[in-house]
């Protein structure tokens, strides 16, 4: 036994650098995993087919989701809360000018959070509070947001709300089975996640009267597949790369022109 | 040593009451805006950060800025600036207070704050923020003190302490960079979206700081004395004038590629900040005061006779110093949300509490700064 003899600081020091591994290993580790974890058997996504939708139909669409998730309706002009609202063509796809058409303006679209393939509100989100789920919903956990709303500079879509005021204040019902939000987080359209788990559509799409196809984009055989496959389609800013999986269907341009 | 930070002349006890004061109110107001929310202020959900966000921003390149006295001391072996290292240091290390405050001032739920260290993601530029600001704040205040210590016991610094140093110079650069990153990686906001950013962001804080810590070494001179040769004066303007030059320079470069090519994404931010947008133009007076006092400080600056004149110097870094505060400390972070999303356009503009709770948190940043100050002169008064 040559006395290759550990000091006092040497096990000390070494101890120290084993524990900060330990302590650092989960953020690492995290940064190597793909988002969303491996294995994609689901992809959620929605098809909307906003010719049939009128300023009206879209109201309703709107009110379902808000009522359905206790969304406060702060009238406030720049502290409102949406989940999915209706926005005129031109606010929807500015990159695609109309200038000569009727009224781009007349023209409403549903606009909700795209659930994005590479969301870059996930990205940059510090805490983990919104994170993709291995089924693709952009998922947001009100009680680890810290209110930071990088999130909300990060979202090309405007898709996401910051409660500015006590939201409680504005529900006149709060449904029971949906939680509230505290004031100071930010929240977003979670595709009706709490309805995906018991088979049910999400709400607008229920609302949509058929309007609006929701289902499995990685199932070729889907109801919303099938309609992508045999029409022409866009998605929000698709140049930016975040790979939204809200597509708008442009049915029927051709019989209009 | 800190004791020393205790006594002073009535000047000095006047200039803490009167800090105190505006930290009483910050505090008060912040209290008001923790209990009703950060509907109190300014924002919205399309101009979704506002001066908080703004000023950490700016201010984060304050904290870069105390490189621009260590690389010349440390590697050009420039001695005139042996009394503004610690300075830069002490500076580096309220302006670090300061954007750690306004971050914490801007957040919805800041009680959660520590959240970003229980559940740190590296993905988040954010969370490297935090990392290399905090890192920092603890190199400067390490080596500030250290080194202090060793002027008052009249001995040169541990061999350790250098090494530090030296290690606050890559680090200095990396803080303003990741700042930079929070802004220059995220799609769709066309103003931001620049590979250029963090060279700009470092140009201006290169000429903001330096020129911040010449004004507050000249008063210290005049009010405190401050013991400092005017080479290491005139040495640092001209440090400021070529990185004000450089900062212009790239400005002018975004102008240039958003004017030439005409595409709506890159010109539209910068029509609204100096012509406004759909009627909306809160912030032109402030960009056509930026480039105004931009070219007054540079013509200042660089100068050589009036460069030496002590007369003119102060008011050359000011006009640099302000110049660089609006359009980093308010136009670069503001303009970043216009249009929004859907093309529209929103002015901001702070509320009263908003200010409020500013003005306290830079008085915080201006009391560290006092206090280590002081104890700075204190120590040289007591060794001399």
């Amino acid at each position: 036994m040559s006395g290759k003899k550990i000091s006092r600081r040497r096990f000390l020091g070494l101890g120290g650098a084993i524990l900060a591994g330990t302590a650092l290993l989960p953020a690492f580790g995290a940064a190597l995993l793909p988002p969303g974890g491996g294995g994609q058997s689901v992809r959620y996504g929605m098809v909307v087919d906003w010719r049939r939708l009128t300023a009206e139909d879209i109201a309703r669409m709107s009110r379902a989701c808000h009522e359905g998730h206790n969304v406060p309706a702060v009238t406030e002009p720049g502290h409102e809360v949406k989940w999915l609202w209706g926005e005129s063509f031109d606010r929807v796809f500015p990159e695609w000018e109309a200038p000569y058409a009727e009224d781009p303006r007349a023209l409403s679209l549903p606009v909700l959070c795209n659930h994005c393939e590479s969301p870059p509100c996930c990205r940059v989100c510090p805490t983990e509070a919104t994170f993709k789920r291995a089924d693709g919903v952009v998922m947001m956990d009100y009680h680890r947001c810290i209110g930071c709303r990088f999130c909300m500079a990060a979202c090309p879509y405007g898709a996401r709300s910051f409660n500015f005021t006590d939201p409680r204040r504005y529900l006149d019902e709060i449904r029971g089975d949906y939680p509230t939000r505290a004031l100071g987080v930010v929240e977003k359209c979670d595709f009706c996640e709490e309805r995906l788990r018991l088979g049910l559509e999400p709400l607008c799409a229920e609302a949509s009267g058929g309007a609006v196809v929701f289902g499995d984009l990685a199932d070729p055989d889907s109801a919303p597949r099938r309609l992508l496959a045999a029409n022409f389609s866009l998605r929000r800013k698709a140049e930016l790369g975040t790979g939204p999986n809200v597509h708008y269907l442009w049915r029927g341009v051709e019989a209009d022109a | 040593m800190l004791e020393k930070a205790l006594r002073g002349g009535k000047v000095y006890y006047a200039w803490l009451a009167l800090l105190l004061a505006v930290i009483a109110a910050g505090v008060l107001a912040w209290l008001y805006q923790l209990r009703h929310g950060l509907g109190v202020t300014g924002m919205t959900r399309d101009v979704s950060w506002g001066l908080y966000i703004a000023q950490f921003t700016f201010m984060v390149g304050v904290a870069a800025s105390a490189v621009m006295v260590a690389v010349p001391y440390y590697f050009h072996n420039h001695k005139v600036f042996k009394p503004v290292v610690i300075l830069g240091e002490f500076l580096a290390v309220s302006a670090v207070v300061v954007c750690m405050l306004f971050i914490f001032v801007d957040l919805g739920q800041p009680a959660r704050v520590l959240n970003v260290l229980l559940h740190p993601s590296p993905h988040s530029v954010m969370f490297w923020d935090m990392c290399v600001l905090a890192g920092y704040l603890l190199l400067n205040i390490t080596i500030g003190w250290t080194m202090l210590s060793a002027e008052k016991k009249g001995v040169s610094p541990p061999r350790w302490a250098h090494g530090l140093s030296i290690a606050a110079i890559p680090w200095a650069v990396s803080i303003h960079t990741v700042t930079a990153f929070l802004y220059a990686g995220l799609p769709g906001r066309h103003y931001w979206l620049s590979a250029i950013m963090a060279a700009r962001f470092l140009a201006s804080a290169f000429a903001a700081g330096p020129a911040l810590l010449i004004l507050i070494c000249l008063l210290l001179r005049r009010r405190a004395g401050l013991r400092l040769e005017d080479g290491a004066v005139t040495s640092l303007a001209k440090v400021v004038a070529y990185a004000m030059a450089a900062n212009v320079f790239f400005f002018l470069l975004e102008v240039f590629t958003a004017t030439y090519s005409g595409v709506p994404a890159h010109a539209e931010s910068l029509s609204y900040l100096f012509f406004g947008l759909e009627g909306l133009h809160a912030l032109t007076p402030f960009m056509w005061a930026a480039a105004f006092l931009a070219f007054a400080g540079l013509t200042l600056l660089i100068t050589p006779r009036w460069r030496r004149s002590l007369t003119l110097l102060p008011w050359g870094l000011a006009a640099v110093f302000l110049a660089c505060w609006l359009d980093k400390g308010v136009g670069l972070v503001l303009a970043g949300f216009v249009p929004s999303p859907f093309g529209e356009v929103h002015d901001y503009s702070p509320t009263g509490i908003e200010i409020l709770i500013l003005l306290g948190v830079y008085a915080i940043g201006a009391l560290v700064l006092t206090a280590l100050y002081k104890v700075v002169i204190a120590v040289r008064h007591e060794e001399a």
